[in-house]
Order: C-alpha cells, then sequence, then structure tokens
C-alpha cells in the first residue's frame, strides 16, 4: 500500500491523496494523521527526518491511528489544494512541514475549525493551528567551536540556501561558536539559493575548498557536500540527519533533526481531548535537537564539545550570550545579557567577523 | 594544483551531464521527435545506475545500467508518440512525472548508501603533464564519452546518408516517406538513443558528480538540457559551447561568492540561465540559418497513408 501511493505520489500528488482517503474511509474510530512535506522523503534530510517522526508515531500508537503523507509539494497554490483535500478526507490533524505552508495552512485551517492543524518553523497561529520549530542553532554553535579547534587554516565554508532568519541565525550561532575559540576565524558563505541539488551543492563545497577552506558545513539538505569534503581528505558536518555513512572518516559530527517525542507528545494530547494551539522551540533541552556522535576527532576536542552541549541542554549557557556585536560594529547585546527570541526568530543580519554582504 | 585547473575540473564535471543529455535529445528532434521527459530518463538512469553498481560494486555495470534504464524508460514514450501518435508534449510531461516516481520507488532500498565512485583514467606520463596534464588526461571514461558522442553524432548527421535520412524524417516525414525511408523505424533509434544518452548523464550524476541516491537528484538538469537543444539551433558544436557555457558561469560564480565578490547571490544563481540564453540567442540570430536548422516537422504526428 505505502509503495503504491508513494509512486503515485510522484505520479500526481493529488491521486495519491484520494487513493489514501478511499482506503482510509472504511475505517472508523482511528485517529487520522496526515503530513505534508515539501520534498521526497528520499532526500536524507530535512523531509526524510520528518518522515522519521510519522513513523515512530506509527511504531508508538500502532492500530490506534492511521497516517498518511504527501510528498513534493511545491509551496504555494498547490499546498493549499493539497490541505484542503487532506482536510475534506477526515483527517483529524494535518501536519505541514515547511516554512512556505504558513498561510495555505491558516487558510485551510479557518476552513475545518475541528481539525487540529500543526505548522513547522512557522511564526502565526490560530485557534486550530500550533507552530513548531527546533533550535538547531544550538547545534551549530557547537559545530562552530569544534571547527574553530580542527582547522588548520582557521577558515570554514558553508553552504547557505536562501537568506531567511532561520539559516542567517544558523550562520551566526556558527560563527559565534568560533570566535570563543579562535577570535580572527574567517567564514565563507556560499548561497546556492536552493534546499536540494546534490551537483550543485557539491560545486559550492568544491569551489569552497580549492579557496582554501578546510571545513565544510552546510544548510542544504543533500549529503553531497559532506561526500566532497571526504574526497578532498578534509572535515566537515552532516545535515539534518546522521551521515556519517557518506563520509566515515570526514564527518566529525551532525545536527540531527528529531521530530519524534514532539509528534508523539501531539498527537497523545489530540487523543486525550487536551490539545491546544501552541508554539513550541526546542533544542537540546526538548531532544527536539540532537548531535551525532563526535567522530574523527581529538580525544579532548570531542570532550569538549560535550560539555558545550551538556551546557546548552541545562540551560546553562545560551549560545547567543552577549557581548555580541552586528558585523557593522553596533552593539546587539551588552556583556552577559541574552538575545531574546524575537529577535532570533527575525534575525537578518551578520554577527561580527563574517565576510560578505547578506543578501536581502 | 593551481586554482585555474581546478576551476576547469569543476566545470567539466558540472557541463558533462547537460551535454549528454542535450547530445541525445538534439537526435531525437533532429528525427521530428520533442521528448520532454529528459529529465524523467535521466533520473531513471542515475537510480538503475546506483543500484547496480552499489549491488556489483562496479560502476562500469553501473553505467551500462544507466545506459540501459535511461533507453528502456523511453520505449513507452516511443511507442505512445510514433505508433499511437499520442500528443509529444503531454506524452513527454508524462514521462518525466513517472521517472521521478518510480525513480524514488526503486531507490528507496538505496537512501542513505554511500555509492561507488568511477575513478578517473590516469595516462602514465601524460596525466602528470603541466598545466594541462590533469584536464586533459585525467578525466573518466564518461567525460571522454561524452565530446566523443558529440563529435560523432556530429559526423552522423551532416556526413552520413543515413544522417541524412533521420534529418529528412524530422524535416518532412511525408517527403522521406515516400523515398521509401521507414519514418517509425528511424524515430524509434532517434528516441531510444536520446533515452540512453539520458541515462548516461544520470549514471554520470549518480556515480561521478555526486556518488549517492537520492530521489529527485537531477534537479532539473533533464530541463536544462531541453532548452540548451532549442537555444544551440539543433546544431552539435554549439551545443557543446552551450553546455560548456553553462557549467563555466555556474562554477565561477559559486567561486565569485567564495571570494567575497559582493553581487547579490540570487542574481548570480540565476547568471548560468541568463548568459547562456543571451550568448546562444547571439550566435544564432541569422534568422534563415535557424529557419534552415530547425526541424520542421518537429513534434508533429506522423501518420503513413496506406
Amino acid at each position: 500500500m505505502k509503495r503504491i501511493a508513494k509512486l503515485l505520489a510522484g505520479a500526481a500528488a493529488l491521486a495519491a491523496v484520494a487513493l489514501a482517503g478511499s482506503a482510509f474511509a472504511a475505517s472508523h474510530g482511528k485517529t487520522k494523521i496526515g503530513f505534508i512535506y515539501v520534498g521526497p522523503i528520499g532526500d536524507h534530510g530535512w523531509s526524510y527526518q520528518h518522515n522519521q517522526g510519522r513513523l515512530a508515531l506509527e511504531e508508538a500508537f500502532g492500530d490506534k491511528i492511521e497516517t498518511n503523507y504527501v510528498e513534493n509539494v511545491s509551496e504555494g497554490p498547490d499546498a493549499e489544494r493539497t490541505i484542503e483535500r487532506l482536510a475534506r478526507e477526515g483527517y483529524d490533524m494535518i501536519f505541514t512541514t515547511s516554512f512556505g505552508f504558513m498561510n495555505p495552512t491558516l487558510k485551510v485551517a479557518k476552513k475545518f475549525p475541528d481539525i487540529k492543524f500543526e505548522h513547522a518553523t512557522g511564526y502565526k497561529r490560530a485557534d486550530n493551528v500550533s507552530t513548531y520549530s527546533s533550535r538547531f542553532y544550538e547545534g551549530r554553535y557547537i559545530i562552530g567551536q569544534i571547527a574553530a579547534k580542527v582547522s588548520e587554516t582557521g577558515t570554514a565554508g558553508y553552504i547557505a540556501s536562501f537568506p531567511i532568519p532561520e539559516v542567517v541565525r544558523g550562520i551566526n550561532a556558527f560563527m559565534l561558536g568560533a570566535q570563543s575559540v579562535n577570535p580572527d576565524f574567517k567564514l565563507k558563505v556560499v548561497w546556492v539559493n536552493t534546499w536540494f541539488d546534490p551537483g550543485k551543492e557539491a560545486d559550492a563545497a568544491k569551489a569552497l575548498i580549492d579557496q582554501g577552506v578546510d571545513i565544510i558545513t552546510q544548510h542544504t539538505d543533500s549529503p553531497a557536500p559532506l561526500q566532497v569534503a571526504a574526497e578532498r581528505g578534509i572535515k566537515g558536518f552532516g545535515q539534518a540527519s546522521d551521515m556519517i555513512r557518506f563520509a566515515p572518516e570526514a564527518q566529525l559530527t551532525s545536527i540531527v533533526d528529531v521530530w519524534d517525542a514532539y509528534y508523539i507528545s501531539r498527537v497523545q494530547a489530540v487523543m486525550d481531548g487536551t490539545w491546544e494551539s501552541t508554539d513550541t522551540w526546542g533544542g537540546l533541552d526538548a531532544k527536539m535537537v540532537e548531535m551525532a556522535p563526535y567522530t574523527n576527532l581529538p580525544e579532548n576536542v570531542a570532550a569538549e564539545a560535550a560539555v558545550t552541549q551538556e551546557s546548552i541542554r541545562s540551560g546553562e549557557f545560551h549560545p547567543f550570550t552577549g557581548p555580541i556585536y552586528k558585523q557593522d560594529g553596533t552593539l546587539l547585546v551588552a556583556e552577559g545579557d541574552i538575545v531574546d527570541d524575537g529577535t532570533l526568530l527575525g534575525m537578518n543580519f551578520y554577527v561580527k567577523g563574517v565576510d560578505g554582504e547578506l543578501p536581502n | 594544483m593551481e586554482i585555474y585547473e581546478a576551476i576547469i575540473l569543476t566545470i567539466i564535471t558540472a557541463a558533462t551531464p547537460l551535454l549528454l543529455a542535450a547530445c541525445g535529445e538534439l537526435v531525437a528532434e533532429r528525427a521530428g521527435i520533442l521528448n520532454l521527459g529528459v529529465e524523467g530518463m535521466m533520473i531513471m538512469g542515475a537510480v538503475g545506475a546506483f543500484a547496480v553498481a552499489f549491488s556489483t560494486g562496479s560502476p562500469y555495470l553501473g553505467i551500462a545500467a544507466g545506459i540501459g534504464a535511461g533507453a528502456l524508460a523511453s520505449l513507452p514514450f516511443a511507442f505512445l508518440t510514433i505508433s499511437m501518435v499520442t500528443n509529444q508534449v503531454a506524452t513527454g510531461l508524462a514521462l518525466t512525472i513517472l521517472g521521478l516516481g518510480l525513480s524514488g520507488m526503486i531507490g528507496d532500498a538505496y537512501i542513505g548508501q554511500p555509492g561507488v565512485k568511477l575513478q578517473p583514467i590516469n595516462i602514465q606520463g601524460l596525466s602528470d603533464l603541466p598545466y594541462v596534464g590533469r584536464i586533459l588526461f585525467s578525466q573518466d571514461v564518461i567525460v571522454y564519452a561524452s565530446i566523443v558522442l558529440l563529435v560523432l553524432v556530429w559526423i552522423f548527421l551532416f556526413k552520413t546518408r543515413a544522417g541524412l535520412s533521420l534529418r529528412a524524417v524530422g524535416d518532412s516525414h511525408s517527403s522521406a516517406h515516400a523515398l521509401g525511408v521507414s519514418v517509425r523505424k528511424v524515430r524509434y533509434m532517434a528516441v531510444i538513443f536520446g533515452g540512453a544518452c539520458a541515462g548516461l548523464a544520470g549514471a554520470y550524476l549518480s556515480l561521478v558528480y555526486t556518488p549517492q541516491w537520492t530521489e529527485g537528484m537531477t534537479a532539473g538538469r533533464g530541463w536544462i538540457a531541453v532548452v540548451l537543444v532549442v537555444f544551440a539551433t539543433w546544431m552539435p558544436g554549439r551545443l557543446l559551447a552551450g553546455a560548456y557555457l553553462f557549467g563555466a558561469v555556474l562554477i565561477l560564480q559559486l567561486h565569485a561568492q567564495a571570494a567575497g565578490v559582493n553581487i547579490p547571490s540570487q542574481f548570480l544563481s540565476s547568471l548560468p540561465y541568463l548568459a547562456t540564453i543571451i550568448v546562444l540567442v547571439l550566435i544564432s540570430r541569422n534568422r534563415t540559418l535557424v529557419k534552415k536548422n530547425s526541424p520542421a516537422c518537429l513534434g508533429k504526428p506522423f501518420v503513413p497513408d496506406v
């Protein structure tokens, strides 16, 4: 059944929904949960991890729930149609897992007040729309520290997707981590203007390495940059999932998105009738962000990374603790102060030390 | 390694899959068949090549599988458009959608598996030559094949009788038919050749460019190939120029960013498309020549009078 649905999802996303709907129409009393993915579940990155969360739901609740998904839904009118179709099929709860699904989700949610919606990485909520995201920047601070400790050239390359706050925040967190070790650390950022294009991501990695960086990190979805790092004999970090198998000798660690616990708690809330519209932004403490094992590192560096990780997890330390200066030299927060969540969520500037201009 | 060597090596990698896929599409279009399924055939080639190379450990068997998968994927298209005379545009789009979906299903088992990389050939002595050694004499077999293939296609189309027949089929299928040329047979061969080339391009992606399988990894390269053929006005030489120009601008804009050149990245990202289209339009601005080169029966259905 899954395989057929998957094939059709490729052939025609809407047909897949119709098929799934008819297949499940006979069921009663089960909580029906739908997922909308922006990419293919086979990207081994963002959508893959959300699908792992869906599978964890099936594992946890077994017969009490039914789940289904539609993959490769583009952000735009298609998204609204697909979400509405799921709503009409009688789903009790719908997860929309990309920033660009924000407005379509709210529009559909207005028409179906009884259905619970969960939108990932957005900031608009309603009585039946919750938002959730992860504090990936916590992981980026840790890998920034590691990068500065193992880099010989003192320069890292960063493959970035789109200049949205989420990505900019990651770059800044990485840089703050690196500067905590080496104040003169340099970062070269290349924007590829795509979330997923293995070839282009690899090309960007090669260009960065050819220009002298000896650490590669990325905010795009495929394992290609890490593979290039391995091939060129330098180190790098995985993204979204543990990519160690692509680079057994090059991956230092990976920031892993884990949605399992959140999804299980939210579905449980729907089943108990206690679901409320909330805004969740969890990090290491909520187990929404996890670090893949620290590998290919000197023992002391791995141990220090684990210490940083623990101090962030326990809340003892916040990666955006002052003094922090913006790129233009103005003070963002004074010594000891912490950048508030609102500023983090709307971050549209580089911190001091990042080279180049932030595209708008 | 000097920086220019590194840049040229990367440009070759970026241009090769485009050149291969476009080369096949050029032959199909010269025979009068517009196949918009290049993206679908390419990704079938990518998954086929990955699956076989992964299972057998041999990238060369993988290449063969990629070619086979691409050719196989073109068969239903050939049957529908040539024998059943369906609309070529719609059928081609269907082939792309089918290829993307089917490859995802076949590739399900290979997600997260590291691939087998096709290694470059090292020619004793030549590969170590200064300046040009690494660029000219240390490529993998598919890169050499792409250039040889293009030259062979040019010779075939313009220097052989069979090539003349193929062009006749594309220019005026009724006249070719009246002269005793089997229009359908020629078109079948051309479409299958196009599929095989797209499959080889896909194999290059999953064995050399990025040795891995991820769904949708062609990321629109099939469409760029289709566009290159049109803007190269169905001329192999211009196709070569177009593919390498596209690759060059793509790589150079990444280097410009890495070097800290302050140009908006959105503009830089669109630059390969803009530059290639502008240059190819400029070199093809002679309208009579364009008219002479465009296959007059491109996309038109052929039903022989019985």
